[in-house]
């Protein structure tokens, strides 16, 4: 696959009636193989509507919605072609998991598209393989923790082999520790296969550290679309949406009304310390030469 | 002195697992205070805030909820009064279709008088902020709207007591703060007694005491303060830190002269801006 391109994209929710909602208006951008891309806006900005475009879980109201080139609205098999190619890993994923055994959870994806037995084991293998949970393929789903059920959600998703990882949410309610692995799954499964991803989440801090470029939302409008740096060098602009900035760049904005203006961006701790530490040598220094 | 909860040597093993839960837990809880809990996934602190209510009752040990004891069934009803529990997920605390019939239900449950129910469902959403949304239906709020409303469905009850298990762990920022600052307020104006289970270290810090649960028992506990300062040890438990105490813990070991307590924001930039002067 190429890239996934929207074009004017628009989605309105229960057109004519007296609750119509434009959710999404004008859409338009490119998302090229391979991106590690963020999507944040607060809720009902159009984020997960945006998102459901993706793999044509949704029909645009307005507009299309373009992989390597080709429509994929323009009829029933590219409607269906597409769910393979675009995994969705919704919010809360391990509400969905209802197989005896892990094993045959994550197989169940596989096992729809009419694959041999044999490549459905090796998927089942390699998708377990890139969260960890081989050891768990004998136990019902249901007496793990979280953290692990939503793993195995997410390698119900990978053992599809989707080129575009589409991911709502995927570390909610998770403790650090969880997160963490989550988080480290995700990087891995993009670096091995080259997978595109695309993560909703609310976590500023960590879409500030992980992703190469963010989309930001708000009232059904991409309002910012740029890299990490160029987005929370206006942090001004996110504040007004109502969205956090992440936390390092919180502690700046206060040195910042106490007259420390810190140089360079800083959106990261690795960077606000170091951002600190030359203040404090710049001071010092100052101090010696007294 | 004993507290308005009363823990003592507490066991509590569900009946699927192998491995007890709580594990010889004591606790007193002050009334009036907010105790803040954190520990990581399966660590205990949810089966905790359920003994809170006598949804559980352990299976060694008793729990006190001013002066009553959990486990005796005759006093199920008083307990339930004193101690309101707000849950993780909104959408599963809704019964009604409009907000304010949501927010009386506890309180025409337990007996109240119609004249009575309308003064405290009125009061209660106003406390919360969402009054105006009284004849709003609740599906359509966002998620902190209708934790507001679960939280306004507990007060209405008049408990002394509010216990919160993660209630924050589905909202977004924006959510969070209003949750936050909802029971914040009603902690203050009204004196509850609040317990508020979390994830979240930064939810953490205006509490007076923070309680870590690690293995069915309490691993530490102290002031927010106390406890996010042994940055080490809270690794250990599998825990973070807050941001603020994160960077100050990394610029002290590069030699700078800085406190470990300047847990808000403001507090941390003050701190540092000080020494940069």
């Amino acid at each position: 696959m190429a890239e996934i391109r929207t074009e004017a994209l628009s989605h309105v929710y229960s057109a004519g009636t007296p609750f119509e909602r434009t959710a999404i208006e004008a859409v338009s951008l490119a998302i090229p193989q391979g991106q590690f891309v963020g999507v944040i806006g607060h809720t009902g900005s159009g984020k997960s509507t945006f998102i459901q475009h993706l793999n044509a879980l949704l029909l645009p109201s307005g507009g299309r919605v373009l992989s390597g080139g080709e429509d994929i609205n323009r009829d029933k098999k590219s409607r269906r072609d597409i769910k393979w190619k675009v995994g969705l890993v919704f919010q809360y994923p391990e509400y969905q998991l209802f197989e005896e055994t892990v094993y045959a959870d994550i197989a169940f994806g596989p096992k729809n598209m009419e694959l041999s037995p044999e490549e459905v084991d090796q998927r089942v293998r390699e998708a377990a393989g890139f969260v960890g949970v081989e050891s768990l393929f004998e136990r019902s789903p249901l007496e793990l923790s979280g953290g692990q059920k939503r793993r195995i959600a997410i390698a119900g998703v990978i053992a599809m082999r989707p080129e575009v990882l589409v991911l709502d949410e995927p570390t909610a309610g998770l403790d650090p520790e969880g997160c963490g692995q989550i988080m480290e799954n995700i990087k891995n499964y993009r670096e091995q296969t080259g997978a595109t991803v695309v993560i909703v989440s609310h976590d500023m801090d960590g879409a500030a550290a992980l992703t190469e470029r963010l989309l930001v939302f708000n009232e059904g409008r991409l309002a910012m679309d740029g890299t990490p740096e160029e987005i929370f060098s206006r942090p001004e602009e996110l504040l007004a949406m109502g969205l956090a900035v992440p936390r390092p760049t919180a502690i700046a904005l206060a040195l910042k009304e106490r007259g420390l203006e810190l140089d360079g961006p800083v959106y990261t701790r690795p960077q606000l310390k170091a951002a600190i530490l030359r203040a404090w040598r710049a001071r010092e220094g100052r101090a010696g030469t007294c | 002195m004993d507290g308005i909860i009363q823990f003592e040597k507490v066991h509590y093993k569900y009946p699927e697992d192998e491995r007890e839960s709580l594990r010889g837990l004591d606790l007193s809880i002050r009334e009036g205070s907010f105790t803040a809990v954190l520990g990581r996934n399966g660590s205990g602190k949810s089966t905790l805030a359920k003994h809170m209510n006598a949804i559980l009752t352990p299976t060694e040990g008793r729990v006190l909820v001013g002066g009553v004891d959990t486990a005796d069934e005759s006093k199920l009803l008083d307990v339930r009064r004193q101690v309101g529990m707000v849950f993780q997920n909104p959408d599963n605390q809704i019964v009604a279709n409009v907000v304010e019939d949501d927010v009386a239900f506890a309180p025409e449950n337990l007996g109240v008088e119609p004249g009575e129910i309308r003064r405290r469902v009125d009061a209660a959403l106003k406390q919360v902020g969402m009054y105006e949304h009284r004849l709003h239906a609740p599906h359509l709020l966002s998620g902190g709207q209708k934790q507001r409303v679960a939280i306004a469905g507990v007060i209405a009850m008049e408990p002394r007591i509010i216990v919160l298990d993660e209630p924050t762990a589905m909202l977004d920022p924006q959510g969070r703060r209003e949750v936050l600052s909802t029971v914040l307020r009603l902690r203050r104006e009204k004196g509850m007694t609040v317990v508020w289970i979390t994830h979240h270290m930064d939810e953490c810090i205006h509490a007076d005491r923070l309680l870590i649960m690690d293995q069915g028992q309490i691993a530490e506990d102290g002031t927010p303060a106390e406890i996010f300062s042994r940055v080490e040890r809270m690794k250990e438990l599998g825990l973070d830190v807050p941001e603020t105490t994160g960077l100050l813990y990394e610029l002290r070991q590069e030699g700078l002269d800085l406190p470990l307590d300047a847990l808000e924001t403001e507090a941390c930039a003050e701190a540092i801006a000080q020494l940069l002067r």
